[in-house]
């Protein structure tokens, strides 16, 4: 063929692969171009408001930071903007539901002026820090007041997306202002009934001019009205994968009180000598966690208990002391290092010092050859976010960087700190959700182990000496 | 720390139970005395629930209950819950032989009343016996269901055998939707073979008429305490009410993300790589020079088709990106899509596998869908990993997906509903493309072959799958390589 041939061909671009991520990407003079997508959840065009609407006390907030952390854990990066903060920036002292009045025409104007604040911190967020998502956090129980929020998103190219709570039931509004209201900055100085009593009032404040999302005149509108506390739901129009996805985890989560434990499988053998990965079985040290382990979860006398395992070895074995019948996911299992499988890290310094380098200077990007990132670990494990969140009582019996993967999901941790989680071996975290988050308690079971962590060392230049390299490994046999 | 003579260990106060791996699918599970497998416990399988389950589906007639109903059994059966749908027409036409016309189905139709029932019940007969005594998860009844009546009859027998109820209802009123269903599917029918098409849309018309009076939809205050999803106006709008396990909250997400646009999936493997011409498996090889050709070739073709907003995916492999940069449109890389993992096998020839592991060689021909290569994975693994680019891939419209051999096996069984035995076995050579396009029911396959040459990398199941067999018997159907 002569090049001067008018053929409508495209002219492939030489792959080279970014040594980090081992993400194929086209290149010119052997340097990456910007890289074509890798698959990212979010694959909108443009940013997405989420839009809380609601009555005090229907769980708009709680909801808010669950969907905000979800989101950023799956690598969305999402923000909530929470116009009651604003306001109490605004006016320090909260004296009482008066303020809320819809006669009082200085609190409409304030309150007015902090959803623009807002709106106006949240166009930043999405159109100049590069944010995604973002959540605006307010009652807006007024059509007027989301026609506003919708001009301000078609002015700015944002989708908008509609999350309506709406609950009648006394006995779940009494329990959210108990768990969240009474401790809230508005009621630091007020007793109990005082602070229930003021904030009943300020319900009513909203009452009268509540329009809640309708099947008719916001027939356009895309939307999830969650009633109940999620007994039914009304969805509308929902446009992408991410608002898709963001639906889904919505119906999946409940507030019933419950606890997960997380854990790691006793101390196996590799772990012993120092070396990663592998399927070996359990150390004499690491039945005998086995076994207490069975005693602590019978004492602690869970209702229901469902148990997890991986589909390795050490982690099975450890289930099975329990006596209790357990389910095998391969979704839990440990992160895949590739060709550094069952090496100590002294041989991978060895044997790939510049991996081992790029692994210190991105841990979690970093993929190993023929292996996985915590990126990629994220990912596998989403299903298993998923089904714990429609779960009760749960104890995950699981590996190390699938156990800091999950926790920082629990714990609203960033993908940096991610990697450096301590979850060290023969230690139970139990997770129990309370108000927005989570309480931790650490209960170590008594049986010694090895450490396995290793921290970022100070020199993670591909330059530094081997010792630099090596000064933060654990001591092994 | 002793071991007794049972083959546990004591320990502490405890025994615990010895482990062994599964040779075939590498599953560790307790081992009996002998050093055998004991019944494993649970591996993670999607439906978790204790009991079957039961999908009814509601709404009148043309509302799309039937696509619905054979769309979710091919999902459900494809992640491995055992579903059968049972049409209640089906039961009618083989009762009446002769669809005469709307009247039988007139609400004063003593007769047609009573042999409608009649099938009803002869269908859910069937229904329980496919739950109970056939290992059946899931039955989705597929019928018209539009009287509270009727559905108490099927609630009664729901209660009785200890079946989850879920019901999936169809609401729609757009005439233009309403016609383009019948010309799809109802014209089609045994019901109109002997019709006109105006004939039978006339009829049709009469014969959803016989259903309006008589239609109860659910309710939300009547029926609050039952499981459903009420799908408006083909997904605009959705109602969905007490969820009440994993199974019933997988079927919503996936009602909530299927949709009718006309559209075309386009499915190829990556060009012929330097692996594949010396008759290795896996790795990640760059092309051939013929490999190259026909990713030149694949972009003539994705132009010549002038296809609306495609997508472009591809693998995280080097072959398959390498293919769609010759395409020259944006693509989007999913890690999902790479190919199957062949664990301790990675890039070796089938001769050598044999040499070296006749064992696993022998497993993997005796339940290629099961087989788990050491440190490596299974096709039912593969299912697992590909479920999001699935759940996309319906939530998409135009997409050119370049991927791998035992991949594409596993999203073709997908369209084209074949069962775990047959997927591993599915024809997907080289350079070429297949064009699905869903009509109707299912899904029409068109085969491109863009006629660029390449090695035979498809080895069909042995006659002697012994672990016995001799090397010869073994490498029998191995495709030619250099």
């Amino acid at each position: 063929m002569s090049s001067t041939e008018d053929v409508i061909m495209a002219i492939p671009r030489e792959l080279t692969q970014n040594p980090l991520r081992k993400i194929w990407m086209p290149c010119k003079n052997g340097l990456p171009e910007k890289h074509i997508s890798q698959k990212r959840v979010c694959m909108t065009n443009c940013p997405t408001l989420i839009v809380t609407v609601g009555l005090p006390a229907r769980g708009k907030t709680y909801i808010s930071k669950k969907l905000t952390r979800y989101l950023n854990w799956i690598g969305v990066p999402t923000k909530e903007f929470n116009v009651g903060q604003y306001r109490r920036e605004c006016l320090k002292i909260y004296k009482s539901f008066e303020f809320f009045r819809p006669d009082n025409e200085e609190g409409l104007k304030i309150r007015k002026q902090c959803a623009l604040a807002a709106l106006n911190d949240v166009r930043q967020y999405l159109s100049v820090e590069g944010g995604q998502v973002a959540v605006f956090d307010a009652t807006n129980t007024t059509r007027e007041r989301r026609a506003t929020i919708m001009r301000f998103a078609e002015q700015n190219g944002y989708k908008v997306f509609f999350v309506e709570s709406v609950c009648e039931d006394p006995k779940v509004i009494a329990e959210n202002i108990v768990q969240v209201k009474l401790g809230s900055p508005d009621y630091t100085d007020r007793n109990t009934e005082e602070a229930i009593q003021d904030f009943m009032k300020r319900i009513k404040c909203y009452e009268n001019s509540y329009q809640p999302l309708d099947e008719n005149l916001d027939r356009e509108l895309s939307y999830i009205k969650i009633m109940n506390v999620g007994q039914r739901y009304l969805v509308n129009r929902v446009l992408d994968h991410i608002q898709s996805r963001i639906v889904y985890y919505l119906m999946n989560i409940h507030i019933t009180p419950r606890s997960i434990y997380l854990c790691r499988h006793g101390e196996s053998d590799l772990n012993v000598r120092g070396r990663i990965g592998g399927d070996s079985g359990l150390s004499p040290r690491g039945k005998e966690f086995a076994q207490y382990l069975g005693r602590f979860i019978q004492d602690q006398n869970i209702k229901d208990l469902k148990v997890w395992t991986s589909q390795m070895k050490r982690t099975i074995q450890t289930a099975e002391a329990l006596g209790v019948p357990y389910e095998q996911w391969k979704a839990l299992n440990e992160i895949d290092a590739g060709v550094c499988e069952e090496m100590m890290y002294e041989e991978i310094q060895e044997h790939y010092p510049l991996e081992f380098a790029l692994r210190d200077q991105d841990k979690y990007r970093y993929r190993y050859p023929k292996g996985e990132s915590y990126e990629d670990l994220v990912q596998r494990l989403e299903p298993v976010i998923m089904e714990l969140e429609r779960q009760e009582n749960v104890l995950v019996i699981c590996h190390q960087a699938v156990m800091r993967c999950l926790l920082a999901y629990f714990l609203d941790k960033s993908a940096e700190e991610l990697p450096y989680l301590k979850c060290p071996l023969h230690t139970v975290l139990k997770l129990t959700p309370v108000a927005y988050g989570c309480k931790v308690e650490s209960i170590y079971l008594n049986v010694e182990a090895v450490n396995t962590h290793r921290d970022k060392p100070e020199n993670v230049d591909i330059s530094r000496l081997p010792e630099e390299a090596l000064l933060t490994v654990p001591a092994h046999y």
